[in-house]
């Protein structure tokens, strides 16, 4: 069968470091895919070979069966690839309607359109109104991105990477940096999107990843150590280890 | 069609932006008032005009896509060469000048463009510098055709549109270079409030991000850094048309330096802060070497300093926050 996303033997090596070692994952259509791992295992590298940020040393990744290795950032969005980072990548000066606007026109290809004011492309704002409904972020729509409390800021991020209207959607530790009451809500939204958005999530917090994820891939040391249900990842051995040993550790 | 479908919320403030103020049409009387006022100085006019167009021109790279350029007088001094070469070859209709420097700077900066998305602001400032420095040494050294340090002479421009004289008051002259300078103006407003335009700005306050929304982020710095190099040699064309002659300066790094001086004095991206930094810093220069022709240079480094220091984003910036603390004098 197809897979929204797959990975094929992906190593990423940074000198003589092997960040990614070997890596071949499978990502179901319509899948809650759950990416853990310590801290330094890879995670955000692999979201980085995904995503085409990195260019990997060798192996292949693939989106709905398509070879897209070689294809620069952008055009991976334009073919349903979307994702959010660890750490805020917003734009401070833009008012959060202004912002999402901008990500809804890129979307709709309406991004070198250079004669007519945003203001008059009324599908774009209201599309990008719409989102914001959806992430109830309606009431601070007119507010300067660097105005808002972290949490709000963390649902633009989310609220970009939907404007992108992604078959595929990667979560960077969303709930990175949002105070626990804040971060379930946070995990309401998320758990609310339809299933035709496939979403893959990396997340420490592992409360949460038991609770949202139907299939769950632990990441050590750059390689894939095991992938099961979150029943099977609960009691397996070598996760324990692997989280005993950092705990240990930490 | 400024409604949307979604009960209880109201996109007009985001539409707002792109609608012209009534500041806007207030100081657009300005260059009307000053052509009455102030008409034994047109030729000093005509040039604020034209440093102001080359200052809108910067603004469009520096101040929205955030590429800084010490080398932006190589548009500029294409520009003139272009209009002052195609006049002494027969060609003095005065717009197919302005459309001749358009088309050559653009290629010129479609060009170089690729050099300049490589690296970092500061890989970036060396190669705006490079190249304007080695176009410099070009025109220097091709006497033959550019008259080199003589600069080129024998340029005599025909009435524009076949009707209006060039006269010896320069009043046609600061009418012509004037409205070039709104039509432009305009013509960039436009482009600023665009989908392109908000791109460029997302571009410049979070590069990392842009490819991530699928925005080809290349392909519109490439863009504007065409658009920009045209504005530039409209400039420069401008120049060699109302002064009849071109100077190897119009090439020169000063002119560049002084470019990205009258930027930051007057706050970058708002367009209008291109103007008022001309206007500010050619004012200042006429009055302030008039009173110490060896020294001016002194009291304008002392009024960059304190901008700088004290009014955030120049000029301009400094007005907005006046405009805040004044509620009923915004608008």
């Amino acid at each position: 069968m197809s897979y929204a996303l797959e990975t094929r033997n992906l190593v990423k090596r940074f000198g003589g470091f092997v960040a990614t070692n070997d890596v071949t994952l499978k990502v179901e259509a319509g899948a809650r895919h759950a990416l853990i791992g310590p801290n330094g295992a890879g995670k955000t590298t692999l979201i980085n070979l995904l995503t085409g940020f990195l260019e990997p040393s060798s192996g292949t990744v693939l989106l709905k069966g398509e070879d897209v290795t070689r294809l620069p950032q952008h055009q991976r969005v334009k073919r349903g690839l979307a994702r959010t980072f660890q750490i805020n990548r917003l734009f401070a000066k833009m008012t959060v309607l202004e912002s999402v606007t901008l990500a809804v026109c890129e979307r709709r290809g309406l991004g070198a359109r250079w004669w007519n004011p945003v203001g008059s492309h009324v599908e774009a704002i209201d599309e990008a109104a719409q989102l914001l409904a959806q992430l109830r972020l309606l009431d601070v729509a007119h507010h300067e991105t660097r105005s808002l409390a972290y949490g709000k800021q963390r649902l633009i991020e989310i609220a970009l990477a939907l404007a992108a209207k992604p078959s595929m959607l990667l979560l960077d530790e969303p709930a990175a940096g949002v105070p626990t009451g804040e971060s379930r809500e946070l995990f309401e939204t998320i758990a609310q999107l339809p299933r035709d958005v496939t979403i893959l999530l990396i997340e420490h917090d592992m409360d949460l990843v038991f609770r949202f994820a139907d299939r769950i891939s632990v990441l050590v040391n750059g390689g894939l150590v095991v992938e099961d249900t979150p029943e099977a990842i609960a009691k397996d051995k070598r996760v324990k280890e692997v989280y005993l040993g950092e705990a240990l550790d930490g | 069609m400024t409604t949307t479908t979604l009960a209880g919320f109201d996109p007009a403030p985001l539409q707002r932006q792109a609608r012209w103020k009534r500041a806007e049409y207030a100081f657009w009387l300005l260059p009307v008032a000053a052509y009455f006022a102030f008409g034994d100085q047109l030729a000093l006019l005509s040039q604020i005009a034209i440093t102001a167009l080359f200052a809108l021109s910067l603004d469009l790279i520096l101040g929205y896509a955030g590429i800084v350029s010490l080398g932006h007088a190589a548009f500029f001094g294409i520009g003139a060469y272009t209009a002052g070469l195609m006049a002494t070859h027969g060609w003095n209709q005065p717009l197919a000048g302005l459309a001749g420097a358009a088309v050559i700077a653009a290629l010129a900066g479609f060009v170089t463009s690729f050099l300049v998305l490589r690296g970092s602001d500061l890989t970036r400032l060396m190669v705006t510098l490079g190249v304007a420095l080695m176009l410099f040494e070009m025109a220097n050294k091709l006497t033959h055709i550019t008259g080199g340090v003589d600069g080129l002479q024998g340029i005599e421009m025909k009435p524009i549109l076949g009707m209006f004289a060039f006269d010896l008051y320069g009043k046609t002259a600061y009418i012509y270079a004037m409205l070039v300078l709104f039509g432009l103006f305009w013509v960039a407003r436009r482009i600023v409030h665009s989908p392109f335009g908000h791109s460029l700005r997302g571009i410049h306050l979070n590069m990392a991000r842009m490819p991530a929304l699928g925005t080809p982020v290349n392909a519109r710095l490439i863009g504007v850094y065409t658009v920009a190099a045209a504005y530039a040699g409209v400039a420069g064309a401008l120049l060699t048309q109302t002064t009849q002659f071109v100077s190897i300066d119009v090439l020169s790094f000063p002119r560049s330096a002084e470019l990205l001086l009258i930027l930051v004095l007057g706050g970058t991206g708002s367009l209008y802060g291109a103007l008022i930094g001309t206007i500010v810093f050619m004012t200042a220069h006429h009055l302030l070497s008039d009173i110490n022709p060896q020294y001016w240079q002194f009291w304008l480094g002392a009024l960059l300093v304190v901008v700088v220091l004290f009014a955030r984003d120049g000029v301009m910036g400094g007005l907005r926050a006046l405009a805040r603390r004044l509620p009923g004098a915004a608008k």
